[in-house]
């Protein structure tokens, strides 16, 4: 539980919509031919271009997108159904106390620069997240003890507490695997042991990433991928429409789908993310310590009417903060359902009473903040919306300083909702029983982790910590004979080795 | 004409100066911690007062500014806040590329303007001229950015003769990068011609009132070959000046153009560094732009006087 309250929170900001883009080998998408394909190659069309490419130093979602999976490679990741499966280790034990972690490694990994991946490396590249790394990521390695090779293909990592999240987040960049003699300049040369090998960066246009042909698992289909960013969603639809790009990561505006869902040249995929678009309370304000007066603003909502309105009818109702892609997801939008009548009678003590709702300058916040004004305002409440600049005005008011009633922003990092409903928070949301719910499922084994986190999960949508508007679909649109797209996407990183062309 | 000179450039580097303090005045006063934004949301304080050292962000604010000019005028601009990569190699190559645009849009511009203004003057009660008024009255109102969209509309995405976005070094591949120069050199170029057009169509006008170009008509002279022997020279005078003033618009217009194709020129980089609070970035860019613009007004004021004898005289 402690690394969940630490943690650096991913937002959906401007760039965030590229960690929604963050498709992951999850899905159940065409099958990857994977008999690698000559040299053929593949463009594919992204929203934020990393600053850097080294992101043990620079935040952001769009390293990980493009390097995690293609250029590195971790102990584990996570499959098309949010399993952890193998990675570079091949098997995994863990100890009874569920505090010692003993990795089976494959034997016959490489760097690119040429050494051999060994449990030394894996060593190193666990205690580099505590020294080296300086974003705010690395506490997800505090609850490491110690990690030693017991052989070069034998690690053992040992926790201060059991934590299943740890075990998770050796998924995410936190678990990439570098080489001891390959760090000098990961800002611009990362080495790795992925399938794909770094090739050149055209800072402000694209990155192109390499097949590598000394790769020690399935070699993939493209010999060459290049990612192109793009600032603009326009200029994003028109390199589709004119064949510069094969691939559209992330649909930004899901109204202009249908110049693509009418054309029978391209193919789009709907799937889900983790992005969930929360209506934040502020739990420590007066009017909203009052559990009645939460729910009521749960039931006012039309949920189906907003997604209409505000996100085209895309999207998932969910009723809490789990994706479907979780292993403990349940639906609980019946928790409440939408009732104006109901709301109207529950708001009558505190009718009248104005709500600030500020919001972050992102397009989706802005359209469903009107939506959320007038649906609130037709059961007896005042609403006034504060629009305030995203990042910087947002942050510092909003997120840092819970100066606001109400916010909207989507929450896109992986199982957060221990890191969202806190007190520390800005949500300000103070519920020991959540705590204890939480903890259980971090140490207990996978049943108790999915009975608990099923009943946090209950827990916080009865309770009405917030409101779930919708979760953010997984948008994609790509050239018809593209196969191997996954459905979901729910790591961080935009996984090249499955796609091929047909 | 040396005293002349002597004032414009006095007025260059006084500009120059006060640019640069408030350039660097409104960065310093910007919210949002480039050394957080770096770090992420979540960072600890230690961490974030770590990385203010490193960039210097403690140092008292007149100390950094001395820094940050003193570096320019040596050429270096420093390292960015987030890539952690020189800046002064980055501004460079974008900057060539923004080059290739602002000039090639000035002369689609130029090409379009001197004789379409040229007819609306010498036709300016005749069909032909008012139709040509009317067409630049609408190239006036369309922003450059909508210009892009349209053409990218009908020339990529309808026709598909040229590419809609992208960029190549005119080194590694001529006829792509002319392809690719194309629409967004005549996005600009159009409407800065649009706007161009009526400034020398009453440029023309006034020129055609003159009694020298009656003298010359009296001599025997067509219209046309009557202003072009005598009349377009001192047409050209009003033309340079707003020609220089349009640049500051066009470098701008340049700046959306790159976004809506794609370009990785000066604007593209300058929204990147906003984006991401790479103060110094954003700092440096337009400083650069500035001074680009500074320093063609200031060529622009001696081609004047190049043009216009009656200028040289000292006052």
């Amino acid at each position: 539980m402690k690394s969940y309250s630490t943690r650096a929170i991913a937002l959906f900001g401007a760039a965030v919509l590229a960690a929604s883009a963050a498709a992951c080998s999850a899905g159940s998408g065409t099958s990857s031919g994977s008999s690698p394909g000559g040299d053929q190659s593949l463009t594919v069309g992204l929203v934020a271009e990393p600053a850097s490419l080294d992101f043990t130093t620079t935040d952001g979602a769009a390293i990980p997108q493009a390097l995690l999976g293609n250029v590195y490679n971790g102990l584990v990741k996570q499959d098309e159904a949010g399993k952890i499966v193998p990675d570079l280790a091949k098997s995994w034990t863990v100890s009874p106390d569920r505090k010692t972690y003993t990795f089976e490694l494959v034997d016959n990994a490489k760097f690119t620069n040429g050494a051999a991946f060994t449990a030394a490396d894996a060593v190193f590249s666990i205690n580099r997240v505590k020294t080296a790394w300086t974003t705010s990521l690395k506490s997800a390695m505090d609850v490491v003890s110690s990690a030693k090779a017991v052989s070069p293909t034998q690690l053992q990592v040992t926790l201060s507490t059991p934590s299943n999240g740890w075990l998770f987040r050796m998924t995410t960049r936190v678990g990439a695997m570098f080489s001891q003699t390959g760090i000098d300049k990961l800002a611009t040369d990362p080495v790795g042991t992925g399938p794909y090998k770094f090739g050149s960066w055209k800072r402000g246009d694209s990155i192109v990433l390499q097949r590598n042909d000394a790769y020690w698992g399935t070699k993939p289909f493209f010999n060459q991928v290049t990612l192109k960013y793009f600032k603009d969603p326009t200029a994003l639809n028109n390199a589709l429409l004119t064949g510069t790009i094969n691939l559209i990561s992330t649909v930004q505006a899901p109204e202009a789908l249908t110049q693509f869902t009418s054309n029978s040249k391209y193919q789009v995929i709907e799937g889900t993310t983790n992005g969930e678009v929360v209506l934040s309370f502020n739990n420590s304000r007066p009017v909203f310590k009052n559990l009645a007066v939460r729910q009521a603003i749960r039931q006012a909502i039309d949920h189906k009417a907003l997604l209409d309105t505000c996100f085209a009818g895309r999207g998932k109702l969910i009723g809490s903060m789990v994706p479907p892609t979780d292993p403990w997801y349940e639906d609980l939008t019946g928790v409440a359902p939408y009732d104006k009548a109901k709301a109207t009678a529950a708001l009558k003590a505190v009718a009248g009473t104005t709500l600030r709702l500020r919001l972050p300058t992102l397009p989706y916040a802005t359209s469903c903040g009107q939506v959320v004004k007038s649906q609130l305002e037709q059961v007896g409440l005042k609403v006034t919306i504060d629009q305030l600049e995203f990042p910087a005005a947002w942050l510092t008011t909003v997120f840092k300083n819970a100066d606001y009633d109400m916010s909207i922003i989507a929450h896109v990092e992986p199982r957060d909702l221990g890191a969202v409903f806190n007190a520390k928070y800005y949500t300000r949301y103070d519920d020991p029983t959540l705590v204890g719910l939480l903890a259980a499922a971090d140490s207990g084994d996978e049943a108790a982790q999915t009975d608990n986190m099923k009943k946090a999960a209950r827990r916080i949508s009865e309770q009405a910590a917030a409101d779930w508007l919708f979760l953010l679909p997984n948008l994609m649109v790509a050239d018809k004979n593209l196969t191997g797209l996954p459905t979901n996407a729910i790591t961080e990183s935009f996984d090249l080795t499955r796609l091929a062309r047909s | 004409m040396i005293l002349r000179l002597a004032e414009r450039a006095a007025v260059l580097v006084i500009s120059l100066a006060v640019a640069s303090v408030l350039v660097f005045g409104f960065m310093a006063v910007l919210p949002g911690d480039p050394a957080r934004v770096a770090l992420g949301v979540n960072a600890s304080d230690e961490a974030v007062a770590a990385l203010r050292q490193q960039f210097g962000l403690d140092r008292p604010l007149t100390t950094q500014y001395f820094d940050w000019l003193g570096g320019l005028l040596h050429g270096d601009f420093g390292t960015s806040y987030v890539s952690k990569v020189a800046i002064g190699p980055q501004v460079a190559d974008r900057f060539q590329v923004t080059l290739w645009l602002v000039v090639v849009g000035m002369v689609v511009a130029l090409v379009l303007a001197a004789p379409a203004g040229t007819v609306m003057a010498a036709r300016h009660r005749r069909l032909s001229g008012l139709a040509l008024s009317a067409l630049s009255q609408l190239g006036v109102a369309i922003p450059a950015f909508l210009a892009g969209i349209l053409l990218i509309m009908v020339f990529a995405v309808k026709l598909g003769w040229l590419p809609a976005n992208g960029w190549t070094p005119p080194a590694s591949d001529p006829g792509m990068f002319l392809k690719q120069l194309i629409l967004p050199a005549l996005s600009l170029g159009l409407v800065q011609g649009a706007v161009l057009t009526r400034y020398v169509r009453s440029a023309v006008l006034d020129v055609l009132r003159e009694d020298y170009l009656r003298t010359a008509r009296a001599k025997g002279l067509r219209p046309f070959p009557a202003l072009w022997r005598h009349g377009l020279r001192n047409a050209a005078v009003p033309v340079v000046t707003v020609l220089g003033l349009q640049l500051a618009t066009l470098l701008i217009g340049a700046v959306v153009v790159e976004r809506v194709f794609v370009i990785p020129g000066l604007g593209s980089l300058l929204l990147d560094g906003v984006s991401n609070r790479d103060l110094l970035l954003v700092q440096d860019v337009v400083m650069v732009l500035v001074v680009a613009v500074l320093v063609v007004n200031f060529l622009v004021d001696l081609l004047y006087v190049a043009l216009d004898p009656r200028l040289r005289v000292a006052r």
